[in-house]
């Protein structure tokens, strides 16, 4: 389904169990929303992993989505940080077409991007490339007239700047929340 | 520390929990399971399909209050839950269906009967658990509950393996206790909201509860009628929400929506303030989402955030628990009286009179309002009446007046046909002291009818009325209004339903005339035990008013009614 709207950043803590990506993806996809990028990786807390997805969202459904993802009880912490000031990043292998005539034109571009050959054969090369998604794909572009081979991107991965953290489990191993008391036990 | 098996432990589990029923089916994957049973205090329910043991679970919580338990095996029996599964998530009824799963090390290798039930179930359930292990069987049956139960209830499936339920292990149920919760979102308003929606009320010169089946959930029936008295206040109910506000009381205009009442739809497209109460604004409630309610400023009070101008935009949302919404804030709402909307309202009423089937000249047919109506005279307020889906649903929803919470169970969202009989077995199990009615079409009726012997066999005192007209109904009536009168596939045969309830062992009653319908109710009221009355009501009779899906509210198609054409003769 093609989604008119912009496209929002989800952090995400999730508990480290099987099934918890599907749970995710399932509720993307029950619900209309086509998923541009999602990475997950482990955090510095045991049994706690971060997903960073990246959807486009109808106008004004964003906060919906935050919602029925918090419903999800291995869902530990969700935030929407589209408007927050944050760190993106992602990080591609491109491996071109390469030979003794356009290997220094390739090398010379691989420098001015701040990427790295990170494996040179006789009829190819493979670069590195960590960035901004505008970034990467700026080099994709530059690189295309030499012929791609193949290429491989990680998704984005977002962190908020400064000391500001997006909303994440308090401290005490997987899934251990504080009770908070009063107002959310009341209810 | 106790040494117990799995299977042992779920009934031990389940006694603490303070589970008394469970309606279940047993079969190969959970064989260890119903062999435990027999050392349990437990009463099991056989249903006689697993997709009635469901619809069992869901009746009992809905009546009761509590929670329902149903049990299946795997593959097969697990597969049939899935419908009543999906009733109680789209109704948000709190429910948990366990069921056995093929041995651990068989997983994934498509064994006899295994399927992948948590799979299925993901997008239809609050939560699901596959349990592999003895060990995780407590905790995962103590956070089902709680799950189920809290914040906007619904169905938790525990997926349990052959070889978890034979294992031994240590049961400690204390430390089996549920994760502590994650923090909920703001789930009491600030009170610079509550203030707000106060002021809104008193300004307001046409305001308009809509209360649905939040009211019910959180118990919030004395704050809704406090509230409506005192700012006096019209309330309109969501079919799932009637018996929230007593039926009789002046202020209670009935329900809304697609078969909501004339007068009701009209208010709402009138009105200049909405105060929706534990309701989600449906597309059976709203109609064209863009024409409803125009003129209305609208406060949401709802405890799903992401209900949250999901269907409709509103003014001031207003989350969490209304009961709780509701007390903070009553203190701020100031008496008024509202002689001038409420008189509107009144006359829109007169005018809708003249459509209703009541008030039509008798034609010697019999039809199903007749039946409905006569039913709510003969029974009181504490009377569950169990519909199931299609014409008489709405028929019930609109001419018997419901006093108390609990007193309609339904299927709402997903529209469940079948849905009736097995939930009044639930039902009529949670609230034994109450009078049950089932109040069936013949098609539906016909989906489920083979819970009779599951009614015979527990020795249950459930009444049933079948509003038989010979037709799958509602499908039949849109066949009438937007297919040109094609009866495509809707015209059924039924069988005998007084020798079909007689060859179950109970007896059977026939009803075709008007007359003889508050006899035959007063003989079936009158004589204990189960009983079937086979209503033989008018074939072609529609359900009015009627709001095309997708239309705007004030575009009801109405009942064509003799009196109107005399005035315009006249």
């Amino acid at each position: 389904m093609v989604e008119a709207g912009a496209l929002h950043k989800f952090i995400l803590y999730v508990e480290n169990q099987p099934g918890v990506l599907n749970r995710v993806a399932s509720l993307f996809r029950r619900r209309g929303y086509n998923i541009e990028s999602l990475t997950v990786g482990h955090t510095e807390r045991p049994g706690v992993s971060r997903m960073t997805i990246v959807a486009r969202i109808r106008p004004g459904a964003a906060p919906r989505v935050e919602a029925n993802l918090y419903k999800l009880v291995n869902v530990l912490s969700v935030e929407d940080v589209t408007l927050v000031s944050t760190t993106a990043r992602s990080l591609a292998l491109i491996k071109v077409e390469a030979h003794e005539e356009n290997r220094h034109r390739l090398t010379e571009i691989v420098r001015v991007f701040r990427a790295r050959v990170v494996d040179l054969a006789p009829q190819s090369l493979t670069i590195e490339i960590t960035g901004t998604e505008e970034k990467v794909w700026a080099l994709v572009e530059v690189l295309r007239p030499f012929g791609i081979l193949e290429m491989v991107e990680t998704g984005q991965v977002v962190m908020a700047r400064g000391l500001r953290r997006p909303a994440r489990p308090q401290a005490g191993g997987a899934g251990q929340w504080l009770v908070e008391t009063g107002a959310a036990d009341s209810a | 520390m106790a040494i117990k098996k799995g299977a042992a432990i779920v009934w031990e589990a389940l006694e603490r929990l303070g589970v008394q029923h469970v309606f279940g089916y047993p079969g190969g994957a959970i064989l260890p399971t119903y062999d435990a049973l027999t050392r349990s205090r437990i009463r099991h329910i056989l249903a006689r399909h697993e997709q009635g043991a469901t619809h069992m679970a869901d009746g009992y919580a809905r009546a009761g209050g509590g929670v329902g338990v149903a049990l299946a095996t795997s593959g097969p029996g697990a597969t049939n839950m899935v419908t009543g599964i999906a009733t109680a998530m789209m109704d948000s009824s709190p429910i948990v269906c366990i069921t056995g799963q093929v041995g651990s090390h068989l997983l994934g290798s498509d064994a006899f009967q295994e399927t992948d039930i948590t799979g299925i179930t993901l997008p239809i359930t609050k939560h699901n658990y596959l349990v592999t292990r003895a060990e995780e069987i407590a905790p995962s049956l103590r956070e089902a509950f709680q799950i189920a139960a809290s914040g906007r209830p619904g169905p938790v499936l525990v997926d349990i393996t052959k070889d978890a339920q034979n294992q031994q292990c240590r049961f400690d149920w204390e430390a089996a206790a549920p994760r502590p919760r994650r923090p909920e979102a703001a789930l009491v308003p600030d009170g610079a909201d509550l203030e707000q929606a106060a002021e809104m009320i008193e300004r307001a010169q046409r305001p308009l509860v809509l209360a649905g089946h939040g009211i019910l959930l959180a118990g919030a029936e004395k704050e809704l009628l406090a509230l409506a008295e005192t700012a006096d206040l019209p309330v309109a109910l969501t079919l799932l929400g009637l018996g929230g506000f007593p039926g009789s009381h002046p202020l209670c205009l009935g329900m809304m929506g697609m078969h909501g009442e004339a007068w009701v739809n009209l208010a709402i497209q009138e009105s200049d303030l909405l105060i929706a109460l534990g309701m989600r604004f449906d597309d059976r409630v709203t109609g064209k989402p863009e024409t409803f309610a125009p003129k209305a400023k609208k406060i949401h009070v709802e405890i799903d955030p992401a209900e949250i101008h999901k269907n409709v935009a509103v003014d001031l949302p207003l989350l969490g628990d209304v009961r709780e919404v509701l007390r903070r804030l009553l203190p701020a709402v100031k008496p008024a009286r509202r002689r001038e909307w409420k008189g509107w309202i009144e006359r829109s009423k007169r005018e809708a009179a003249v459509h209703d089937i009541q008030n039509l000249p008798d034609n010697g047919h019999l039809f199903a309002a007749h039946v409905i109506h006569d039913l709510w005279r003969q029974t009181t307020a504490e009377t569950v009446v169990v519909t199931d889906v299609g014409q008489h649903q709405m028929w019930e929803a609109q001419y018997y007046r419901h006093e108390k919470p609990r007193s309609l169970v339904t299927s709402g969202g997903l529209g469940t046909m079948g849905f009736a009989l097995p939930a009044a077995i639930g039902a009529k199990l949670a609230r034994p002291e109450a009078e049950v009615w089932v109040v069936a079409g013949d098609g539906g009726f016909q989906m489920t009818m083979a819970e009779l012997a599951t009614v015979v066999q527990e020795k249950l005192d459930i009444k049933i009325a079948i509003v038989n007209n010979g037709y799958l109904g509602m499908v039949r009536q849109w066949q009438e209004f937007f297919y040109e009168g094609r009866y495509s596939s809707t015209p059924l045969t039924g069988p005998d339903f007084v020798k079909l309830a007689e060859a179950f062992g109970i007896p059977g009653l026939r009803v075709s005339r008007r007359e003889e319908v508050a006899p035959a109710l007063r003989k079936a009221r009158e004589r204990p035990g189960a009983l079937v009355v086979d209503f033989q009501v008018e074939q072609e009779d529609s359900v009015f008013p009627m709001v095309p899906a997708g239309a705007d509210l004030q575009a009801m198609i109405r009942r064509p009614s003799v009196l109107v054409e005399r005035a315009t003769d006249g």
